[in-house]
């Protein structure tokens, strides 16, 4: 999933170019998402893909890299957005959900996978179809130290309790990487997670955010 | 105080004449407490997933806003899922009840005291998050009260019932999670599920 696509290349370039440039002043700079030129956000592609699946319930803790999908989700009235104070609550929410015959999707970052790992022993156990999209962060070009043991283990920790998991590092591969994922999730009957990896939605900078009209993913 | 009231006897009242009403048990005493009223093909008992049960509860209720969902279960599995009663407070489900059988303690790890028996009061934090009614519950009369509240789904209601810390024989529940899963879905959604999910 590394690859980059071939539409991809000229920003794929681009971004691999500005860190040179940042490094001759100090500290690397963040890394660039990795988006075809003139492309719309993932997020425009994997809405109808949600929609097209029947999805109803959408439990989420935001994160940057999710707003875009959220904004559209909460745009959508056949779907129940379910603001969430802890990620695992959205375990115990979706299990519940295919009880009662709707189908759901969690979004989170990959730091609230650790909060839910006992919880995803009921989808496990109970063999219930569950999709989780996870946005990762401590991974690509990260800049904050506490996110990374968490970000590095996500993986492995889902993989540990039973999780299916695949990934997506370009843009490009989100789409058909949830699209994947859902038929994974509800024609399995398995809990299965995508995780998008940092170097589609870009690495804070947060010495940029110090500034009045920081953008987040600049 | 008078005497505290126990708690296979209050969780019997609460099911009789159940009808479609689906229930959840939350880990430990109470999945023992809804099998002793009569195992049901829309109980759904926790083996595990300690925290989940007024969750799994709001996805059920979500799902069949028609349908009564009640979940009942224990204070230490409801201190662990305190956020859920902010979320579920901003949803708004009407057809949703939550009753906590409070015996402040932790039964099945050796009777070690919980929060509640130092004060902390549940359904108070359910009021100021939100619930539309909540309820603290030490008496028989009370306790009669409560079906019909959870039949007229005017909810969300949570009820904190303070009930004897006794330890009685386990009533095990069908132990295969699938099968508890399915037995429900097959109930709720019809035996055409199994062949179109």
């Amino acid at each position: 999933m590394t690859t980059v696509s071939k539409a991809a290349r000229p920003a794929a370039r681009a971004a691999a170019r500005r860190p040179r440039a940042a490094a001759a002043r100090s500290a690397p700079a963040p890394v660039k998402p990795v988006m075809p030129a003139g492309s719309s956000h993932w997020a425009e592609q994997v809405h109808p893909m949600l929609v097209e699946a029947g999805i109803r319930q959408v439990g989420l803790v935001p994160d940057a890299g999710h707003s875009r999908l959220i904004q559209l989700c909460e745009a959508d009235k056949s779907m129940r957005i379910v603001r969430l104070t802890t990620e695992e609550e959205g375990v115990g929410l979706l299990a519940g959900a295919w009880l009662g015959g709707d189908k759901g999707v969690l979004l989170m970052q990959s730091s609230g996978v650790g909060n839910c790992i006992n919880m995803l022993s009921l989808p496990v156990a109970c063999s219930m179809p569950l999709l989780i999209l996870v946005t990762m962060r401590g991974d690509h070009g990260e800049f904050n130290a506490a996110q990374v043991p968490m970000g590095d283990s996500t993986q492995a920790v889902l993989e540990a309790v039973g999780v299916l998991v695949k990934r997506a590092d370009v843009a490009a591969d989100v789409p058909e990487m949830v699209s994947s994922g859902l038929r994974l999730a509800f024609n399995t009957f398995r809990p299965v997670a995508i995780l998008i990896g940092q170097r589609v939605s870009g690495a804070k900078d947060f010495r940029k955010l110090t500034k009045p009209t920081g953008d987040i993913n600049e | 105080m008078s005497e505290l009231l126990h708690r296979r006897p209050v969780v019997k009242e609460l099911l009789k004449k159940r009808g479609d009403m689906v229930v959840i048990g939350g880990l430990g005493a109470p999945a023992w407490d809804i099998t002793a009223a009569g195992d049901h093909d829309n109980n759904f008992p926790l083996w595990g997933a300690m925290g989940s049960a007024a969750m799994i509860g709001l996805g059920l209720a979500l799902a069949q806003p028609k349908r009564r969902v009640l979940v009942i279960t224990g204070d230490g599995e409801m201190l662990m899922a305190l956020g859920a009663l902010a979320t579920i407070a901003v949803q708004k489900p009407k057809n949703l009840s939550i009753i906590v059988l409070d015996n402040e303690h932790y039964g099945e790890t050796g009777m070690q005291r919980t929060h509640t028996g130092y004060g902390v009061d549940m359904a108070g934090m359910a009021k100021a998050a939100g619930f539309a009614r909540t309820m603290n519950i030490t008496a028989q009369k009370d306790v009669l009260r409560l079906r019909p509240l959870i039949d007229g789904m005017r909810g969300p209601l949570f009820a904190q019932v303070k009930i004897d810390a006794e330890k009685l024989p386990l009533v095990l529940p069908p132990r295969e999670a699938s099968y508890i899963k399915n037995r429900m879905r097959i109930s709720i959604l019809g035996p055409e599920v199994a062949l179109h999910q």
